[in-house]
């Protein structure tokens, strides 16, 4: 059995979780105080995943750049190569709010979406 | 348009959602006036996500959530002025402005929100000994300039203060190729909010330095280094001294509401809060002057800036129509362990719930966030943690604010949790 000290970072109370864990078994959260909490404290022993947000060039837009994340998150460890397939990656305004900007970012299966609308300037 | 009966001074979340919730009040003329080309305040650079958890039960990040304001305004067809800024405001609110395509123009509107959120504490106010070189820049400046301007301020970075601002760009700098070598920060706990410790800071192996300071920035004409050192009592210890390079030293050093336009005209400003000293309607010491959001004291949730406006919105509308007879002010008097409380006062005259908003002086474990009344509890809650960077709320229902109302003291504290 082993115990992992861990701090929600679901929302910012950031409660301070406990997850147990036993071979063969589900891990068991305490700590939480709500259902998101209990998947994060599940998730983060298992498999840790954060969402990317980052920005991207878009020559002639207002403003000219484009603020994007990924449509879920995405295994922690793809965030480092997902920024890397992102260098040179430069967009035509306009750019519509939610708009799918790069496919399948990374191998992850989880696709770039824009957070703010850029019309042309 | 008719001179606007309301003005709203910032089109960030708090004007935007003042100026929707008087909208929707019945006030007809009113107008934003935002001194940026674009709506949205801060949250234009706010680029991660996090927002909006309480607010829409999803987490989006700043431009998502301003754009649900920004398009519930253009829904309700309340102008907004963009491009403008308020140069001065007047004791009898005469509000001056400037705009490229209108020129200086005035106006004299019957009831003012102040929406203009804050600034950071610069670099002078901080007292760091060395030379000026360039390289040294406030965290949000470096959002500003890698968000919306993509350029990137350095390659080599040391942070020093770790309020979120300073937290959220450590990785932002870190996903854009720069190596952070540290966030140093003189108070033994951090300011930022723990998921942010969790997600920029130990995600990417960045050191966090409690109880240390920058003593020495070395360069002179660009920041080739700097030398941290431990503290206590607020002075660096001898010995401690460690030498870090790099080529941009960021501050995060804190938020001040940015009250110059109160100050003009005359509205009292809290030395604790650094914002306006409001009653329970969010009035201003000027009536029919009311204040919301960053202006009035610095939040971490903007969920809480778009209540709190809309609270003000309501309020300015109710004022607008005649209503709203301030009865007489209940002081809340701030005990142990609390160092203010937004409003500051509660007024006898009302009815209704109170949301009362507070923070603490230092880090705490487990303890009862009491209300009393003549020396009577009214409310007590058990909070497991409070911390000062996190602001919290305390919600009277209109039974528990009628005792208080009834009162002639009122005090909140924080008491010890028996086991
Ligand atoms: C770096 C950072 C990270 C944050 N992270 C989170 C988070 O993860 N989750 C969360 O919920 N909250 C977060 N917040 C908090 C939240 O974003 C802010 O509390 C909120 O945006 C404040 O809104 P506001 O309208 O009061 O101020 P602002 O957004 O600052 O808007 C004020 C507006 O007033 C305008 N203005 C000022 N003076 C004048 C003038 N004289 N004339 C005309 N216009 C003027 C300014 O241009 C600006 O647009 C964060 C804040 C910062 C700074």
């Amino acid at each position: 059995m082993r115990k992992v000290s861990l701090t929600c970072i679901c929302c910012p109370l950031g409660c301070p979780l406990e997850v147990t864990l036993e071979e063969g078994k589900d891990p068991v959260v305490r700590g939480h105080t709500c259902p998101k909490g209990h998947e994060y404290g599940r998730t983060e022993v298992t498999v840790p995943t954060r969402t990317l947000t980052t920005v991207l060039p878009v020559p002639g837009g207002d403003p000219a750049m484009v603020p994007v994340k990924t449509a879920a998150p995405i295994p922690k460890e793809a965030i480092l190569p997902a920024m890397e397939a992102l260098k040179g990656v430069t967009l035509t305004p306009p750019v519509a709010l939610g708009q799918v900007v790069v496919r399948d970012i990374a191998g992850t299966g989880v696709d770039l979406i824009s957070t703010r609308e850029i019309p042309v300037k | 348009m008719n001179q606007p009966e309301l003005v709203i001074i910032g089109g960030g979340p708090a004007g935007l959602a003042a100026a929707i919730a008087a909208r929707k009040a019945g006030v007809e003329d009113l107008l934003v006036l935002e001194r940026e080309d674009h709506l949205g305040g801060i949250l234009n650079q706010c680029i991660h996500n996090g927002f909006g958890l309480h607010t829409f039960g999803e987490e989006l990040t700043g431009p998502e959530y301003a754009a649900r304001y920004m398009a519930r305004a253009r829904e309700l067809d309340i102008p907004c002025y963009t491009g403008a800024t308020v140069l001065d405001l007047g004791r009898d609110k005469t509000i001056t402005a400037l705009s490229p395509d209108r020129g200086l123009f005035q106006l004299k509107p019957r009831a003012v929100i102040l929406a203009m959120g804050c600034r950071e504490r610069p670099r002078g106010a901080l007292n760091i000994p060395g030379f000026r070189p360039a390289g040294v820049y406030t965290a949000g400046t470096a959002q500003r300039l890698v968000n919306l301007e993509g350029k990137m301020p350095g390659r080599r970075v040391v942070i020093l203060g770790s309020g979120d601002i300073g937290l959220i760009m450590a990785r932002r700098m870190t996903l854009e190729g720069a190596k952070v070598e540290a966030v140093a920060e003189l108070l033994p706990y951090s300011g930022g909010l723990q998921r942010n410790i969790v997600q920029c800071l130990q995600d990417f192996g960045i050191p966090l330095l409690l109880s240390h300071t920058v003593v020495e920035v070395h360069g002179q004409r660009r920041v080739t280094g700097v030398t941290l050192a431990q503290v206590e009592n607020g002075r660096p210890i001898p010995g401690t001294e460690q030498y870090y390079p790099c080529d941009t030293l960021l501050l995060s050093c804190g938020l001040l509401p940015e009250n110059e336009l109160s100050r003009q005209a005359g509205v009292e400003l809290s030395p604790v809060t650094g914002g306006p000293v409001v009653s329970e309607e969010l009035e201003t010491s000027i009536p029919g002057v009311f204040a919301a959001g960053n202006v009035l004291h610095v939040h971490d949730l903007v969920d809480f800036v778009s209540q709190e406006a809309t609270a003000a919105g309501e309020n300015a509308a109710a004022y607008l129509r005649g209503e709203a007879p301030a009865g007489e002010a209940l002081p809340i008097q701030t005990g142990a362990g609390v160092r203010y409380t937004v409003p500051a006062a509660l007024d006898k005259g009302r009815t209704g719930p109170v949301t009362l908003r507070f923070r603490v002086d230092r880090p705490y474990k487990k303890k009862a966030v009491v209300l009393t009344a003549e020396g009577q509890p009214v409310l007590r809650r058990v909070r497991p943690v409070l911390a000062p960077g996190e602001m919290e709320t305390l919600t009277l229902t209109p039974a528990q604010a009628a005792a208080c109302r009834k009162a002639e003291t009122l005090t909140l504290s924080l008491e010890e949790v028996s086991p």
